[in-house]
């Protein structure tokens, strides 16, 4: 088997084992969905009862939605591992340690698709969001704006989640970097959903893509160095 | 006992080792009274905003050198990363804590500028903007170097972060800008009449021999606290 196949091997089997993990518990899953559910109710709340207004600001919800029920996630995709004393097995194993840290952005990412496959259709419900039409493009900038956000979430949760300050450091740290990712989401949702005169989408697009190579090959590089430990 | 007899020694050795800056203090705090006093005597009140035009002599020089000095946690972190020496994980601190304070005053400094002049606060034009998210990103690092109590892992982890929270800087800046163009609703006026141009040459060269005395101010009492975490270690392990 070749090199690439072997890394993508390892990564494939750090993305299982933290998926399978979850799947028997389903208690993460669970509480964070819940969470994003009430957050979408809140936003309502504080934001309504004008249904237009709910309307146009609906893209911005439903992202700060991710990002604030999301952030929860990153952490506890290392503390399972670091209270029980994996963590260290894990690193004993051969191989590039990128592998790690790639299967759990992969897992990560997975875990926080399917949160936003239920928060999306129900914001739709919530909010009187057309969903069929613009699928195809909303799954597009859902799915890159992810990226961006799961990549520096499992990132930065490699410090955060060994750290007494865990809840408060990580938004702390990870929230201001994700402000193009915000921007950028938040801006191709709208367009997608309300139509784009001005062919703006593209643009958009193109920086939560620049945005999502940038950081994925920083974070690979800079996760090495972060668990030399 | 130890301890008490010791660091009086490294304290004055590292007096020592950095006497020169005195020099650098005293030529730079005497370069900014002077270019201030000399910016606020010389130039002519500025059409639009009158006397109100010399903050401009704080507030470009305060976000020059406070850019410079994230350049320099950029460029120490990365070098910090290849070399694993401790010097240059010091000086990304500092430069990193001098850096946020000039960020947050010019965001101050501008605010104030910005009320009698655009009439409000604040407003979401793209440089404000991407330099409060600079800001916010840098106060996160000195958050995480305060709370990594490793001394070794606050190195690692911060000059990560130090490295990506750099790299953000112009995708934050190109994203803002994009944002507010789409919304279009002001430009900010930055041309310079020329008869400000020597004042504000002279007050940022007065700001960078300030910011080159602060950072190696901070970096000699980082030295210091390394100092006292490495004898405190030890006197533990006695």
């Amino acid at each position: 088997m070749s090199a690439l196949g072997r890394e993508a091997g390892r990564v494939a089997a750090v993305a299982w084992k933290d998926l399978t993990a979850e799947r028997r518990t389903k208690a993460n899953f669970n509480s964070v969905v819940f969470l994003a559910t009430l957050t979408l109710l809140l936003f309502g709340f504080a934001l309504g009862p004008d249904a237009e207004a709910l309307r146009a600001a609906a893209a911005g919800i439903v992202w700060l939605t991710v990002l604030f029920s999301g952030v929860l996630t990153f952490n506890r995709s290392y503390q399972l591992e670091l209270e029980g004393g994996a963590f260290e097995t894990l690193l004993l194993y051969p191989g590039e340690r990128r592998s790690i840290f790639i299967g759990k952005v992969v897992a990560n990412l997975a875990f926080v698709l399917l949160v936003e496959a239920i928060v999306v259709p129900l914001a739709a419900v919530l909010f009187g969001l057309p969903l069929l039409g613009p699928f195809p493009g909303l799954a597009g900038v859902l799915l890159l704006g992810t990226i961006g956000f799961v990549t520096l979430g499992t990132f930065y949760a490699a410090m955060a989640s060994r750290m007494r300050a865990r809840e408060v450091l990580l938004p702390l740290l990870l929230f201001p970097m994700l402000v193009p990712v915000l921007l950028a989401s938040v801006q191709s949702t709208k367009l997608v959903l309300d139509g784009d005169p001005m062919g703006n989408f593209t643009n958009w697009i193109a920086m939560l893509l620049l945005f999502d190579l940038i950081f994925f090959i920083a974070a690979v590089w800079a996760f090495d160095h972060v668990i030399e430990d | 006992m130890a301890i008490a007899s010791t660091e009086p020694a490294a304290r004055s050795a590292t007096r020592r080792r950095f006497a020169w800056l005195n020099w650098v203090g005293g030529i730079g705090f005497a370069a900014f009274l002077a270019s201030q006093i000399f910016g606020i005597a010389t130039s002519p009140p500025e059409i639009g905003m009158g006397h109100l035009q010399k903050i401009m002599y704080v507030h470009l020089p305060v976000v020059w050198n406070g850019f410079i000095a994230i350049f320099i946690v950029l460029v120490m972190s990365t070098v910090y990363l290849f070399t694993r020496r401790e010097k240059h994980d010091l000086l990304a601190a500092s430069a990193a804590e001098i850096g946020t304070v000039l960020i947050g005053l010019t965001l101050v400094v501008g605010s104030i500028w910005a009320k009698p002049t655009w009439g409000v606060w604040w407003t979401w034009d793209p440089r404000l903007t991407s330099t409060a998210v600079l800001f916010v990103i840098f106060v996160g690092y000195l958050a995480l170097r305060a709370f990594t109590e490793d001394i070794d892992r606050r190195a690692r982890w911060s000059a990560a972060v130090g490295i990506l929270g750099a790299l953000n800087v112009p995708i934050v800046y190109m994203s803002v800008r994009w944002w507010r163009t789409i919304h279009q609703v002001q430009s900010s006026p930055s041309t310079v009449d020329p008869s400000y141009v020597l004042s504000l040459r002279a007050n940022a060269i007065a700001f960078l021999i300030l910011l080159i005395y602060f950072i190696g101010r901070r970096y000699q009492a980082a030295v210091l606290e390394r100092e006292r975490e490495r004898l405190a270690e030890e006197a533990a392990l006695r």
